[in-house]
């Protein structure tokens, strides 16, 4: 197992820095200009050198080394260096700069994580346990009133976008009852029971939002693997040696339903940082789903490139360890 | 009611009803079955695919998905109980406890994620209240029981890493933990091949011996049969036909379904598959309750009275009963 994850991580290597140029390239044959924003007073001249300091017009291969030099060896010399490693001399690094903030991308990627992780997050986490029992019953008691309500829900909370859902409960919970703010208030300073009523409230409504969306969706794979393996024969063995229900669905089929379920959560952990773009947007919460898009529209290139590339990391990562836990989960595997 | 019975039976059915309702309309698997087990004796169950024998055994333990199944009538004695009327708890206890069950297929009964070893002691803990370390010692005292080698390796290893013969032998160990008093085999061995199949046999003999447990024997092939059983229960479309002795029943077959069965087995002289012959036509689709005989569209002897009543078991002396208004030694009609 360590031997295929070791094997799995070295091929990674290059299938990411073929995905990050193909980033690069395609951010550059994108029309856009980083300069588009600042007021029409700006002269043409001032623009110019504006563009010139930030880079922009260099040729890519230059620009894509930079970059690449930036990601995979400046930052990380840098980081070290935050938690007292020097390597190397400090003041020769040139770090990747954002266009439209003229600050390293990375502060600014660290600065929304936390918003990210406790809402889009949070959610996730909610979806899974509300989702793993739900899908258990409703397949333990196929056909029932509780089954069909669940499948219900889960229909609407999956083909309903979560734009719809997001406004709807603004309309109804900020604008007619009053109960939550719509927009997050990300500099709420936490440090009484009064801010952590309020944190709690701004975060309900985007993390019901999303995890509505999780849930129907895990729910439903939940369900169909566990109706899968409660018709299986060694359900049957088990009830034979005379094992109580809760032992035989618990124990028995749970085991093996969760498999892929937990191949799908793993697989889906990428979206918590990428997927929210959208609730993130309605509820304004600002988080990476919202920098990525500041930095489309700003044109912002290095944030946009550095983003992305995270998002690809991310995916790979978690490809890889859905593939591990499932060799974990399932004795009949074997990697090597 | 069954005739040359001496000591009481360990299990005595009366009368078992087993339906399916599906959406197709109600598929009726078992249309009113008595029998009985003996202690220490063993009784085959033989009949074509779909003839009802597997739903039979599993209605007595209710392993039956229920619904769609549903036991309409019978009673199942068991140790002064009506195992059809016992409570959830109370049925669980006789299930793997005092009656072990083994199925057909050793690839797909055991659970793929569990070590073997744990799915061995599971019964022994659930009904014999054993100590993890206690139900290990006897898990390997079973593994050594059904012949798996290095018995006290081989607990930790997952069911994927045994052979097909070795898994039924692991089911066979799981059947026996508690020491059960009958032991219900569902075509152990159809599942494997011919030599594979054979040392089963062996092993359940011998077993049988050893341990005393009275044996349902559940198979296609009357040639396995007639080799292990005290008695044989011969079935069609749900019903009983023919139930005798073991020597009775190859000596004086008397239903015209048990001489056709009889007459597919190939002879000392004959060898080889393509020496099989099998019986003409196919068994009824079970959708009603029949008031004429089931067998009647595929047998050579059926006259006016088969196509207007169907016949119930009837008694010919020393525990040999038919199902069948022919009388086939004489030629003529009961
Ligand atoms: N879950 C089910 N739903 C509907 N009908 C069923 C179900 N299980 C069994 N039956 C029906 O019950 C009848 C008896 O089936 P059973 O499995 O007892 O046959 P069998 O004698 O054991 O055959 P085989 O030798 O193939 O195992 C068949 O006609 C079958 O179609
Ligand atoms: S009752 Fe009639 S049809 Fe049925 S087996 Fe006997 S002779 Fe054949
Ligand atoms: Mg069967």
């Amino acid at each position: 197992m360590l031997n295929y994850t070791l094997r799995r991580l070295l091929f990674a290597i290059p299938t990411l820095l073929v995905i990050s140029f193909i980033i690069f390239v395609i951010l550059d044959l994108a029309p856009g200009d980083p300069t588009g924003q600042l007021p029409l007073t700006i002269p043409a001249e001032v623009r110019a050198k504006i563009r010139e300091s930030l880079g922009v017009g260099e040729p890519i291969h230059i620009a894509y080394f930079k970059w690449v030099r930036g990601f995979f060896v400046y930052e990380p010399l840098y980081w070290l260096d935050q938690i007292g490693i020097t390597i190397g001399d400090p003041s020769e690094r040139a770090r990747i700069i954002s266009y439209a903030t003229r600050g390293p991308v990375f502060d600014l990627i660290l600065e929304r994580i936390p918003q990210t992780l406790w809402v889009v997050g949070l959610s996730y986490v909610f979806g899974i346990l509300i989702a793993l029992p739900i899908g258990v019953i409703s397949a333990y008691k196929q056909y029932s009133w509780f089954d069909q309500l669940g499948t219900f829900i889960s229909m609407v909370g999956f083909s309903v976008p979560t734009f719809f859902t997001g406004l709807l409960m603004i309309v109804i919970f900020s604008v007619q009852l009053g109960w939550f703010p719509s927009v997050y208030d990300t500099t709420l300073d936490v440090n009484s029971w009064d801010t952590f009523i309020l944190q709690v409230k701004q975060m309900v409504m985007p993390v019901a939002v999303l995890a509505l969306y999780n849930a129907s969706q895990i729910s439903r794979f939940m369900r169909a693997s566990m109706l899968d393996n409660l018709t299986q024969d060694y359900v049957r063995t088990a009830r034979a040696k005379g094992m109580s229900e809760k032992v035989v669905v618990l124990t028995h089929v749970l085991r093996n339903s969760l498999i892929p379920v937990v191949t799908v959560i793993a697989l889906g952990v990428p979206t918590i940082f990428s997927g929210a773009i959208i609730t993130e947007q309605i509820f304004r919460v600002n988080g990476l789903g919202q920098l990525l898009i500041i930095g489309i529209q700003g044109s912002d290139f290095p944030l946009v490139q550095t983003l992305t590339f995270i998002f690809a990391i991310l995916i790979v990562l978690f490809n890889l360890i859905a593939d591990v836990i499932y060799g974990i989960l399932d004795p009949r595997i074997r990697y090597d | 009611m069954l005739g040359g019975r001496a000591i009481k039976p360990v299990l005595d059915v009366t009368d078992l009803r087993t339906v399916f309702h599906t959406q197709d309309g109600t598929v009726h698997a078992v249309n009113g079955i008595s029998f009985y087990l003996e202690e220490g004796e063993l009784l085959s169950v033989v009949g074509e695919s779909g003839s009802g024998k597997s739903v039979t055994m599993m209605s007595l333990l209710k392993l039956l998905p229920i619904p769609p199944a549903e036991i309409v009538a019978g009673t199942v004695e068991f140790d002064g109980n009506d195992l059809l009327k016992l409570e959830p708890e109370a049925l669980r206890q006789v299930r793997g406890g005092d009656i072990g069950f083994i199925f057909q297929d050793p690839m797909t009964s055991l659970n793929p994620v569990f070590k073997v070893g744990f799915q061995i002691m599971e019964p022994l803990k659930e009904h014999l209240g054993l100590s993890e370390k206690e139900a290990r010692k006897r898990a390997v005292e079973l593994l050594e029981l059904v012949g798996i080698p290095s018995a006290s390796d081989r607990l930790d290893d997952y069911p994927h890493q045994f052979s097909g013969g070795m898994r039924q032998r692991v089911m066979i160990a799981i059947a026996l933990a508690c020491d059960p008093k009958i032991l219900i085999a569902d075509e152990p061995t159809t599942a494997l091949d011919v030599t594979i199949q054979a040392q089963i046999i062996e092993l359940v003999k011998k077993l049988r011996q050893k341990l005393g447990m009275a044996i349902v024997w559940i198979t296609h092939d009357l040639g396995v049969a007639a080799g292990i059983s005290d008695r044989i229960m011969v079935m069609y479309a749900g019903f009983v036909v023919e139930h005798a002795k073991v020597k009775d029943l190859y000596k004086r077959p008397l239903h015209p379904y048990t001489r056709a069965l009889l007459a597919t087995l190939p002879t000392d002289d004959e060898e080889g598959e393509d020496r099989l012959k099998s019986i003409s036509g196919l068994p009824p689709a079970l959708h009603e309750y029949p008031n004429s005989c089931p067998f009647a569209p595929r047998c050579e002897h059926a006259f006016d009275r088969c196509q207007k009543e169907n016949p119930l078991l009837m008694e010919m002396g020393d525990g040999h009963q038919v199902a069948c208004w022919w009388d086939v030694e004489k030629g003529a009609p009961r």
